[in-house]
């Protein structure tokens, strides 16, 4: 028990869950692929984004061990993320009204 | 039970802070992460000015060698993973092999790519050349961007090959063990980054329609 709480940190994650992980990853690759044949207008910009946006949280999630790390790495990838975020809205404001 | 909590002290001792280095990996892949959200901006900017031209130069790369290359990185993530848990289960050879694995699948990429820049730059289209700056602007600035950000992928590619061996070579002097490991799990952490940035640029430029 003890030695278990020294390295509480090792979550070993089982082979099964990688190959689950990289099926659905290629699932969404194909779709993104087959999608972008279709003429879906605006829409298929936000589509192609919405499901780059799932697989990267995937590999974050399982392949980078987020979903099992400890929880101050989740608040780094929020603020690192809500940065990038903040400067392309910020970006996009001044495109958009200038 | 008195031998473990002995172990376990005398572990806390050995000046080593697995956590620490991966936080210290994360700041670092965070600005790299800014490093290409700087050009995803730029890109986002023109492409938004320019969207017909975009589209149009889109047409002119090769869907077919961006899905392939798009699987190869996929996979070569699912075998780096893959290597970590091996080694962290204790199976040194079953890690070596994933990892050789990997470092193969990144060769191919590289290969794909040689490939793939040849075509276009046998095709006249290179920065700077007469038959790129013919074009008008807007297919100009994709041309540009396409080589500027899947040239900078690349390198990270050939930078993620370079670690990768290293980390080969760490495993087969014992350097890295079933307990001692976050060497190798940074280097995970870079090369699912590559991986990362690379789902991010496919689209972009491989499947406007």
């Amino acid at each position: 028990m003890q030695e278990e709480n020294a390295k509480h940190e090792k979550h070993i994650v089982g082979y099964g869950v990688y190959i689950l992980v990289w099926l659905a990853l290629l699932a969404l690759t194909s779709i993104t692929v087959s999608v972008a044949g279709i003429s879906l207008g605006s829409l298929t910009l936000f589509v192609a984004l919405l499901i780059a946006a799932i697989k990267s949280g995937l590999v974050i999630n399982y392949f980078m061990h987020i979903k099992f790390d400890e929880p101050i790495f989740k608040v780094f990838l929020i603020i690192s993320g809500s940065t990038l975020l903040i400067i392309f809205i910020l970006t996009a404001f001044d495109i958009l009204y200038r | 039970m008195e031998k473990t909590e002995m172990t376990a002290n005398v572990e806390s001792h050995v000046h080593r802070d697995d956590v620490g280095s991966r936080m210290g990996m994360w700041l670092f892949l965070f600005t790299e992460v800014l490093l290409f959200g700087g050009m995803f901006l730029v890109y986002a900017v023109y492409r938004f000015q320019y969207s017909d031209q975009f589209r149009l130069a889109a047409m002119e790369l090769n869907t077919g060698i961006g899905t392939l290359n798009t699987i190869i990185l996929l996979t070569s993530s699912l075998t780096m993973a893959a290597a970590i848990t091996a080694m962290q289960k204790g199976s040194k050879i079953v890690s070596k092999i994933l990892l050789s694995s990997t470092i193969i699948f990144a060769l191919i990429f590289l290969v794909n790519k040689f490939f793939e820049w040849s075509a276009k730059i046998s095709h006249g289209i290179y920065p700077g050349s007469e038959e790129l700056l013919n074009k008008q602007n807007g297919e100009i600035l994709f041309f540009g961007l396409y080589y500027v950000m899947t040239g900078l992928h690349a390198l990270h590619v050939i930078i993620g090959v370079v670690i990768l061996v290293f980390m080969l070579v760490f495993i087969l002097k014992n350097k890295i063990t079933a307990d001692d490991n976050v060497k190798l799990e940074n280097s995970g952490l870079y090369w699912h980054l590559v991986d990362l940035i690379w789902i991010f640029l496919f689209p972009l430029f491989y499947l406007i329609q």
